[in-house]
């Protein structure tokens, strides 16, 4: 059985509508993924204790296929400014890419201004610390290591450097919560972040943070298309089987 | 300077610049419009370059003027200003900018490089200290057994690990699990961009 990109990507458009205007079934509960707690508490004892967040976005482009993963960390970097812009300590985002720099002080500013803080929104709480990978994470440790950060997600794409960050982190004693669309950046979160994000968990933190049903839909549309393609995996695997009892 | 575009305005460019460049991957001979496009999209991303180092000027400018480690941010201002200088002089292949990329970002990097080598060693060192659950303990396993594996240790081969469980793990079990995640990659991708196509998630304009 073939099936084409173009039908893949209407079954799961259809899906996706589906899921957000007929069925936006919002008491749905999801199961339950550690991080994503430990990162709210994290949150709201940083905004108590007038501790920085600092947000990682990568160093993936926004003209590629990383774009996505970069676009699932401005998705928490909203909702941490949501809650937390109007502290003591600010969140920092950092970038490793100018345009997704551009995007990241969109978003925070556009925040500042929705919760009437516009005066204090300054285009430095989003940096762009470095334009190749290693020298994007040797941009970040500094601000790790010299401001009172209490929590650093990585939520974008990553390679091996971000262990530099991760372990930065657990030196300032900082709480690291990480998530890369990469096999290399997964399995070096994996070993290093305090909590950190499998696979296709990354593109959850919308739905888990709560930024509205079309995040929810899209994680429903997710779990359905994954089971097909289980389905289809197992049908895959068994029709030669069948075709020898015949 | 504070330029401000109405989110609608910006959705619908969004939106119907996402919505041509995906069809026009279906659709043949929208191919030199969809260049045309892409084009412009890179060479935002260039202008984008220049906005991104102003941004690391201000930043370490800043640092200077507070004298928070003003020395580093004071070399990192000056060698940023010679290499843009130089090379927008003299074109990125000249003698003196393949010199620094060479001699100066190379080293540098292949330095930070080994300094990882020693971070992952103590991340995996660490695993076991700060998770206790059956998932890192299946990650040590893995990972003991790949290193074993590997290659002869001390110049003493395990014939078991080096041609037994050791390809049998990273060929077959590791390969399942690569695959696997891709896939769960690759739909949250997809749907990831689905959303933002039908502006039902938009990262720009708030």
């Amino acid at each position: 059985m073939n099936v084409s990109p173009l039908e893949l990507i209407g079954l799961a458009l259809a899906l996706l509508l589906i899921y957000s205007l007929l069925l936006p079934d919002a008491r749905r509960t999801i199961r339950s993924i550690k991080a994503f707690g430990e990162l709210r508490r994290t949150i709201e004892l940083s905004v108590e204790d007038g501790s920085r967040l600092q947000i990682n976005l990568g160093g993936g482009g926004l003209l590629g296929p990383d774009s996505a993963a970069a676009f699932a960390g401005l998705t928490l970097l909203r909702q941490v400014n949501n809650i937390a812009a109007d502290s003591d300590q600010p969140p920092v985002a950092t970038t490793g890419d100018t345009l997704l720099m551009l995007l990241a002080q969109d978003t925070m500013r556009h925040t500042y201004s929705r919760l009437t803080i516009g005066d204090q929104y300054h285009p430095r709480l989003g940096q762009a610390t470095g334009l190749t990978s290693f020298s994007y994470a040797a941009g970040t440790l500094p601000l790790i290591l010299e401001r009172s950060v209490s929590a650093s997600a990585l939520i974008g794409s990553y390679g091996e450097e971000v262990a530099l960050i991760t372990a930065a982190s657990q030196q300032a004693g900082a709480f690291s919560l990480g998530g890369s669309n990469t096999l290399n950046g997964q399995a070096v979160l994996f070993g290093s972040a305090q909590e950190p994000l499998i696979g296709e968990e990354v593109f959850a933190t919308g739905a888990y943070m709560d930024s509205g049903a079309a995040h929810r839909a899209s994680l429903r549309a997710q779990d359905v298309l994954r089971w097909l393609i289980i389905l289809l995996l197992i049908l895959t695997a068994l029709s030669p089987l069948v075709a020898g009892f015949q | 300077m504070n330029l401000r575009v109405a989110t609608p305005l910006a959705a619908a460019v969004a939106v119907a610049a996402g919505v041509f460049i995906l069809v026009s991957l279906f659709v043949p001979g929208l191919e030199d419009l969809r260049n045309r496009i892409l084009n412009w999209a890179i060479l935002m991303a260039a202008l984008a370059l220049l906005l991104g180092m102003l941004n690391l000027f201000s930043v370490h400018f800043e640092k200077i003027r507070n004298r928070q480690q003003p020395v580093y941010s004071a070399v990192l201002i000056i060698a940023m200003l010679a290499t843009f200088g130089i090379t927008a002089w003299e074109g990125s292949q000249g003698v003196i900018s393949t010199w620094i990329f060479n001699n100066i970002e190379v080293p540098i990097e292949a330095s930070l490089m080994a300094v990882l080598a020693i971070s992952l060693t103590l991340a995996a060192v660490r695993l076991l200290q700060n998770r206790k659950d059956l998932m890192s303990i299946v990650f040590a396993v893995t990972l003991f057994i790949l290193l074993l594996g590997s290659g002869p240790l001390f110049g003493i081969e395990l014939p078991f690990f080096t041609s037994g469980l050791g390809p049998y793990v990273n060929g077959i079990l590791s390969t399942g699990a690569m695959r696997g995640l891709l896939i769960g990659v690759a739909l949250g991708t997809m749907l990831t961009g689905l959303r933002i196509l039908i502006a039902a998630d938009r990262p720009y304009g708030g």
